[in-house]
């Protein structure tokens, strides 16, 4: 489950200062924004950018470069499908199409209901137990169609 | 009590192994067992895990693959005194599949709790540390050197001369990165041993801090690597409370700290000078170089950046002395090199030997061949940026200058093997869609020649003048790989070339559908 909760000005404040004594904080405190909130908010941006010294473009530059950081909310939990080299040598492209049916969502996209978000990920480090998969924080090596439906089942919870 | 291994290694937890070591633990309270339960690192042998061992007399005693719900009848058959059963391996060290190896770097991993510093005292760990500490700077450097390690992040630069450049260096304050990024497709050493015997990297890192007069190092972990995340986590707050780490490195007067940080989901982050962008908290751009990081790197001063397996190598180095390292390998490639065998594979995992095994050897006779039962046509060697092999360059031995002679490259020492269904024209697509999704940006051939590259073999499997926009391709390729400022761009053009060359029959500009056939 991604946690989803709403901005709160105290909140990214406190997460601020729990890293502001690290060198390059930077990081560390997207992550803990993004793992609070789900997303990045607008207006994070401006007070990391406060915290920090820096200018708001900058921020932004920041976390726009990285593909785990996102602007905006997406589903309640995120399932990972493993595109790389390794996965289509075992079978991926079907796993990943068969996904794609099973949830009505191309990758990049979020069901409807607002709770998966499909995206690709390029490797795991499962590449001995392909073709692999991550929903949320958990993995998921030698997808098959049976391992399919479980965690589509799961993520619909 | 009877000890029960159970894999902690994301290969087995993926396959369902905290599943199967909960059931172990129910069993053992509902039945009083008397199990004690140890969450390993892996041996290696993915195809086999979750592979679970009993301690018995008779040595550790192995079964696998284990499925979740089969603990109690497992345990009615007997295994917790090593009967008969249809799962059962035996003794690992009988396998042939490890018996061929020499287990240098890995040779604690899923042997020991991985987060049990009296285990790695027990198994040899921290010699190394000592050693390092009592001959101080310039003899560690000098072992180092003389052991011929190479970077095993990929360029295959001497460890020991970018140890001696920051041991040179001057600067306020020095820095140990270890590159925990570990992206290419077909590679998980640097995971496995970070889930699987932590504590050979942190004392690795420390060695380095030693010989260089660093103080504080960073782990750059990747995001895709939950399990290593914790392990790691865990790992340095022991180091810590037992004063590996901390102000007094092992009762000396070293300084030396660990700290994990996580990735955010960039490939590029793992080549050093983006990743040393990112680690300030910018965009992971890659920078100029010079000044190299190892003048000026983390927070402009002087910095060993290291791949986890370069760092990992080191302590049994220092421990047992660089000779014994230096007279095993080939060429200038010396010392062991852990294969990693994925994708379309039997038998899948890591495989640590002396460099100097030929690709055919490897991908038939370790790894088996292919999952499917059908012929292998191509393998991968050394990631997204690395070539694809026919069977016909299978004599080709693995050796850095022996790969290079043929227009490849042993990067991280992943093969990833592929069968004859295998659509080269469709990896060449893919090898530019790569390049496009995970470029930096900062370079013209690279950000711009990744995404003409992509739409123009897209018109070639279109059948779109096929002759003329194959030329184009190998066009950019040469563009990319004399334009760009990184092997990103640079080395995109290996697995196009590789797959145009050696497999021709594929880029005629049928269809892809039929082109698979
Ligand atoms: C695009 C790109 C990605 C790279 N990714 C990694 C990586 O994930 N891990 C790594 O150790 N080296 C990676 N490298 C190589 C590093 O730039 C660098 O050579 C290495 O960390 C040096 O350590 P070593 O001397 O111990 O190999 C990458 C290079 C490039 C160009
Ligand atoms: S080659 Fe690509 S990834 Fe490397 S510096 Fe240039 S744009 Fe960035
Ligand atoms: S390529 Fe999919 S896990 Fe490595
Ligand atoms: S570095 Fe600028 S074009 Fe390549």
């Amino acid at each position: 489950m991604v946690s989803q909760a709403r901005y709160d000005e105290g909140e990214v404040a406190e997460i601020i200062a729990d890293h502001a004594g690290l060198e390059g904080p930077m990081l560390p405190i997207l992550h803990g924004i993004q793992e609070r909130f789900g997303h990045v908010p607008e207006a994070a941006v401006r007070q990391i950018a406060a915290a920090l010294n820096l200018t708001r473009a900058e921020v932004h530059g920041v976390v726009t470069f990285y593909h785990d950081f996102h602007k905006e909310p997406r589903g309640r939990h995120v399932l990972k499908v493993c595109r790389a080299e390794a996965c289509q040598a075992a079978g991926s492209d079907a796993i990943a199409d068969a996904i794609e049916r099973a949830l009505g969502v191309k990758f990049g996209e979020t069901t409807d209901d607002g709770q998966i978000t499909l995206e690709a990920v390029y490797c795991l480090g499962l590449c001995a137990t392909a073709p692999s998969a991550m929903l949320d924080r958990r993995i998921v090596g030698r997808m098959n169609e049976a391992k399919i439906g479980a965690l589509v089942e799961e993520a619909r919870l | 009590m009877t000890k029960l291994f159970i894999p902690l290694d994301s290969f087995a937890v993926a396959c369902g192994a905290d599943a199967i070591a909960e059931e172990f633990a129910q069993l053992n309270t509902d039945r009083g067992l008397s199990l004690e339960i140890v969450r390993n690192g892996s041996r290696g042998m993915a195809w086999l895990e979750p592979m679970i061992e009993v301690e018995t007399p008779d040595g550790r005693i192995a079964y696998g693959p284990i499925e979740p719900g089969e603990a109690d009848a497992l345990v009615d058959a007997g295994i917790l005194s090593g009967a008969g059963h249809p799962k059962r391996i035996g003794k690992v060290e009988d396998h042939p599949f490890f018996a061929r190896q020499t287990r240098h770097t890995f040779k604690r991993c899923g042997v020991t709790d991985p987060l049990s510093l009296d285990d790695y005292r027990a198994h040899g760990g921290l010699k190394g540390l000592e050693r390092a500490i009592g001959i101080g700077p310039q003899a560690i450097v000098a072992e180092v050197t003389q052991s011929g390690l190479r970077g095993r992040g990929g360029a295959g630069f001497p460890t020991g001369i970018k140890w001696k450049t920051v041991a040179e260096a001057k600067g306020a304050r020095k820095y140990i990165v270890a590159n925990a990024d570990e992206g290419d497709s077909g590679t998980f050493a640097d995971r496995m041993i970070m889930e699987g015997d932590p504590f050979c990297l942190i004392e690795g890192m420390a060695i380095a801090g030693v010989a260089t007069g660093a103080t504080k190092g960073y782990i750059y972990l990747r995001s895709e690597y939950p399990v290593a995340i914790d392990v790691m986590r865990e790992a340095i707050s022991r180091a810590h409370q037992a004063s590996v780490l901390g102000t007094s490195v092992m009762g000396s007067s070293r300084v030396f700290d660990i700290e994990v940080r996580v990735g955010a989901g960039a490939y590029v982050c793992g080549e050093e000078t983006s990743l040393l962008d990112s680690l300030e908290g910018k965009r992971g751009q890659v920078r100029f170089k010079p000044p190299l990081p190892a003048i000026q790197g983390l927070f402009g001063m002087p910095t060993v950046i290291n791949n986890v397996i370069s760092l990992a190598s080191t302590p049994e180095i220092l421990a047992a002395g660089a000779e014994g390292y230096k007279e095993l390998g080939m060429g200038r490639s010396r010392g062991t090199i852990p294969i990693q065998l994925g994708g379309n594979v039997k038998h899948g995992g890591l495989f640590e030997v002396p460099f100097g095994m030929t690709l055919g050897e490897i991908v038939n006779e370790v790894a088996g061949g292919t999952a499917s039962g059908r012929p292998v046509r191509a393998v991968q060697v050394g990631g997204p940026l690395g070539a694809y092999f026919p069977v016909s360059l299978f004599d080709t031995p693995f050796d850095y200058e022996a790969f290079a002679a043929r227009d490849g490259l042993i990067g991280h020492a992943g093969i990833v093997i592929f069968d004859d269904t295998v659509d080269m024209l469709g990896q060449a697509r893919f090898a530019f869609e790569f390049c496009a999704i995970e470029s930096c940006g900062k370079c013209t051939p690279c950000r711009v020649g990744a995404v003409r590259g992509y739409e123009t073999v897209k018109k070639i499997i279109d059948g779109e003048k096929p002759a003329e926009n194959l030329a184009l391709v190998e066009d950019l390729c040469n563009t990319m790989k004399f334009g760009s400022l990184c092997a990103l761009g640079g080395f995109t053009p290996y697995p196009v070339m590789s797959a145009i060359r050696h497999f021709p029959e594929d880029f005629h500009g049928t269809p892809m559908g039929v082109a698979a056939e």
